[in-house]
């Protein structure tokens, strides 16, 4: 009998031994050493002993009965220190073994990464029983706190664990989002709100720049200063190979003990497996590999034929609640292209990438159903040429020929109860029922069933599922791209905008496959406007994507000159201000006109003169009227109980409050408010976008009017008790306003478009209210404040011409 | 041929234009995202609106008027509009901006 020396005992030698003792069991007689004091055990799973849904015990592959009955020798707990080729003896620490074939199966070492007090007690790597029992040892103290230090799978599977057994956990990670290598930054943000969720703080970008502490570890020191307290320190940074027996034998060597596809080594009695091994410049670290190594080792060792060769690999995550799946590439690259699919709602991500009609790559996060279908296309290199416009819709979908690529035989295949609509949660069998109760139109599907009444997202849907019902009797309408920049909607931009947290116009620009290379003044002030709501802290406007007015802060004429009008709070005004607008009229020999919305132009000023003509203004402590912008406008009132025999409540007052509140914020439109002192509504509140009655009972709010190509009156939105209550709303309205509109919608156009009851309905939770005026709040921050000031200091130059020639000498 | 040192690239907002002011009229100045250059007249050929300030992209400009989108390299007008601008040559050299001054007098005369 052949004597066979297996020096490791880990998942790869395990399975080894099990291929040959279910072949052929009298084959070799076989001796085991392990470093660790035990046996194979499923290393993978230790992972939920950490959380403490296994116990150890449930994850050993192989006790000491199983070795006995297959009469393995076992040297468990003695390390190996050399092996002699020569004499064909492996050494132990209690002796020599002599051997025919010898197998390395050393695995590998977590690494450590060299920060001053990385050799303190409490910094484990995370790679056996022990390091795990360390981890579960410190956890027992109430409210310790723990520090991974990588966020890749085995980083983010000790953390889970850690989380579970109640510590305060932070995962530090190098790269920009968590599991760099198998995740792109989208699934990575939505696995770090998972995380998050579950109390773990993740800190992306983080060095670690030192463990100290007295005689253990205390403390994680950041580059950037953090200090973060720790009583154990994770270092989950990646493993190295352990080759070091196979480099002091004299093998070949690469990163790792090299082999061929038979599992051998350079020495023809030497094999290796695992985590040890480099096979055609590749080094292994999952699991899937490992058993088809030793199933070829097994093979090989028996005498049948066998060959190993690289397999795609895919990647799952042990974290409950934490669903993603990545398999083959999917970096960028010419000639690829993404097929993705989002659903913010249920924070459900998946991506497929394609290159020649070929799947090379998935990464997927919310839903994994469909990823070992995925996957099987990945591996088999199948052509997808043909269900293509289904493929991201998973196996269910596709059915095949002509209906494979078609979107409404997918959207026929959905089950009933498949959602359609995630905000009002209306499923494809509500909508059939309320197309065979007579509805025909998309308008009507949003009055029975709400569904596409909210963000609108799923509007396509709806419309797929009229069509597929009434066939030829619904035309499904095209919503049209933004310009011919991109084929995506408004809305779809806004969308991606604020998932794939898109905060420049490059950003927009790239991610959104634009087809010019900076857009086009069609495109170019909407995403201005769609950055500068979402992104109010970190985004910087762009002047030079803003239409004329708004860049210099005038009203262009059609002479090429500017109209100026400063701000008149509530049509209020003085003397005094009266007397600087009279002087600025004259000197800058400007046309004066009294406008309808309470205030004065001058007209007819010059480009050069405009920072000239805004500081006499500012001096008399008048700020722009923001004239010219997508933004508010003007609040006009009337007199109220100030003056008024009829006034219930101080209308003038009211107004003032409300636009030293609002003035300054961006909008997709401009907005004018009214506020009237009493039903008689002399200031015609209720035409304009927001519209305040003042009644002895308190104020009437009403919006979504219009005075302009159309003409509507107001709708009623809520009746309030107190002035306090009146700014809340219309804050949160402007707010709800600003981050769901169309460019270029008038408040009026988008509540038809959403419906009132819908903004009621938002409006109606006192917590979103209150979240939305904290959004428009935080926004106000950065932009209430006077633009010609801003100007006068920062750019008057721009307001000169570049240089004169008109002296040139003309010869 | 004679050129006239205007000012530098840096006097310009990225995706923006300045003016110049010539014998033969407003002369805009504009700065791509790319960093290059062109001179044009600032007036547009549908209602004189002034092109400085209209949106720049890619190597056109939008007037802010009615949104007549002109070509700067060959003052030409995009799409169904049917119009031309001059163009004059201007370069950078060592930071600076460089109008042709030639280009402009022969537009005088």
């Amino acid at each position: 009998m052949q004597k066979l020396v297996i020096i490791g005992a880990g998942m790869a030698s395990g399975r080894m031994l099990e291929h040959i003792h279910e072949t052929d069991p009298a084959a070799f007689s076989v001796t085991i050493f392990n470093a660790e004091p035990r046996g194979n055990y499923n290393r993978i799973m230790l992972s939920p002993v950490l959380a403490g849904d296994r116990s150890f015990e449930e994850i050993i592959t192989h006790d000491d009965d199983w070795y006995a009955q297959n009469k393995v020798t076992t040297r468990f707990g003695e390390r190996v220190t050399g092996i002699d080729r020569e004499r064909k003896v492996v050494i132990g620490e209690q002796g020599e073994v002599p051997y025919d074939k010898l197998i390395l199966a050393t695995g590998s070492t977590p690494f450590i990464i060299p920060v001053p007090g990385h050799d303190l007690p409490g910094v484990v790597g995370y790679r056996d029983l022990e390091d795990t029992n360390a981890m579960i040892d410190a956890a027992a103290n109430q409210g310790a706190s723990a520090v991974v230090i990588g966020g890749g799978l085995l980083g983010l599977e000790a953390a889970a664990g850690l989380r579970m057994r109640g510590m305060e956990v932070t995962v530090l990670h190098i790269a920009g989002h968590l599991m760099d290598r198998q995740l792109d930054e989208a699934a990575g943000y939505l696995l770090k709100l998972d995380l998050e969720k579950r109390g773990i703080k993740v800190m992306t970008e983080a060095n670690t720049k030192a463990i100290v502490g007295e005689g253990k570890a205390e403390k994680v020191l950041l580059d950037d200063g953090t200090e973060l307290a720790a009583d154990i320190v994770v270092m989950a940074a990646g493993i190295r190979p352990a080759g070091q027996l196979g480099q002091q034998a004299g093998l070949e060597m690469g990163r790792a003990i090299k082999v061929n596809a038979q599992m051998q080594t350079s020495d023809p009695d030497i094999y290796a497996v695992g985590e040890c091994v480099e096979f055609d410049e590749n080094i292994f670290g999952l699991v899937a590999p490992l058993y088809d190594q030793a199933k070829v080792l097994a093979n090989t060792l028996l005498g049948q034929e066998d060959a190993f060769t690289v397999r795609e690999l895919s990647t799952k995550l042990k974290v409950t609640g934490c669903d993603l799946f990545s398999a083959g590439d999917f970096a960028e690259g010419e000639g690829r292209e993404d097929i993705v699919f989002r659903d913010p709602k249920r924070r459900v991500y998946k991506r497929l990438i394609v290159e020649d009609d070929k799947l090379i790559g998935a990464v997927m996060y919310g839903d994994t159903a469909d990823s070992n279908w995925f996957f099987g296309l990945i591996k088999d290199g199948t052509n997808i040429e043909e269900m293509r416009e289904t493929l991201i819709f998973g196996p269910s979908f596709q059915g095949g020929g002509a209906a494979a690529s078609d979107p409404l035989a997918a959207v026929a295949a959905l089950p009933l109860d498949a959602e359609i609509c995630g905000c009002n949660g209306v499923c494809k069998g509500d909508i059939i029922s309320a197309i065979e109760g007579g509805v025909t139109t998309l308008d009507g599907v949003r009055m029975t069933t709400k569904a596409s009444a909210s963000c609108g997202t799923c509007t396509g849907l709806v419309e797929q599922v009229l069509a597929v019902s009434l066939g030829d009797g619904f035309e499904i309408s095209k919503e049209k791209p933004v310009c011919k920049c991109t084929d995506l909607t408004h809305e779809d931009v806004r969308r991606l905008i604020k998932s794939q947290e898109l905060k420049s116009q490059p950003a927009v620009w790239q991610e959104l496959a634009w087809k010019t290379p900076n857009g086009c003044h069609v495109c170019r002030p909407a995403i201005n406007y769609y950055l500068i709501s979402d992104w109010p802290l970190e985004y910087q406007d762009d002047l030079q994507s803003r239409f004329v007015n708004e860049r210099n802060h005038a009203n262009i004429q059609k002479d090429g000159t500017y109209s100026v009008m400063p701000r008149m709070w509530g049509g209020m005004t003085t003397p005094d201000e009266l007397i600087a607008v009279a002087n600025a009229a004259k000197k800058f020999n400007a046309a004066v006109k009294v406008t309808g919305g309470q205030r004065i132009d001058l007209l007819g000023i010059k480009k050069e003169d405009l920072p000239a003509i805004w500081s006499d203004l500012n001096e008399a402590g008048m700020v722009s009227g923001h004239a010219y912008t997508k933004g508010l406008r003007t609040v006009k009132t009337c007199v109220g109980t100030d003056w008024c025999r009829f006034g219930t409540q101080d209308s003038t007052g009211l107004g003032i409050k409300l636009e030293k509140k609002l003035w300054g914020s961006w909008t997709p439109h401009k907005v004018k408010l009214g506020v009237s002192g009493c039903p008689r509504n002399c200031a015609e509140a209720t035409c304009k976008d927001i519209g305040i009655i003042c009644v002895d009972s308190g104020y009437q709010i009403s919006v979504a009017g219009a005075a302009g190509m159309d003409v509507k009156m107001t709708e009623s939105l809520v009746d309030v008790a107190t002035e306090a209550e009146v700014e809340e709303w219309v804050s949160a309205f402007m707010q709800l306003y600003r981050e769901n509109a169309k460019y270029l919608d008038r408040a009026y156009k988008w509540v038809d478009k959403v419906g009132l009851d819908w903004v009621k309905e938002e409006l109606s939770n006192p917590d979103t209210r209150k979240a939305l005026v904290e959004r428009f709040d935080i926004s106000q921050s950065v932009y209430r404040k006077d633009p010609w000031a801003d100007h006068i200091r920062n750019r008057s130059e721009q307001y000169q011409h570049l240089a004169d020639l008109t002296e040139e000498a003309v010869a | 041929m004679s050129w006239v040192d205007i000012g530098t690239l840096n006097d310009i907002p990225l995706r923006g234009s300045r003016i110049v002011k010539s014998p033969a009229g407003c002369i805009a100045i504009f700065r791509t995202a790319e960093d290059e250059v062109f001179a044009t007249s600032n007036t547009c050929a549908h209602k004189q609106g002034p092109l400085s300030e209209g949106i720049v992209h890619d190597r056109k400009v939008t007037c802010p008027l009615h949104n007549w989108v002109f070509s700067l390299e060959t003052g030409e007008a995009q799409g169904a509009d049917e119009g031309q601008i001059a163009t004059y040559p201007v370069k950078i050299e060592s930071g600076r901006l460089l109008l042709n001054m030639d280009a402009v007098v022969a537009k005088v005369a």
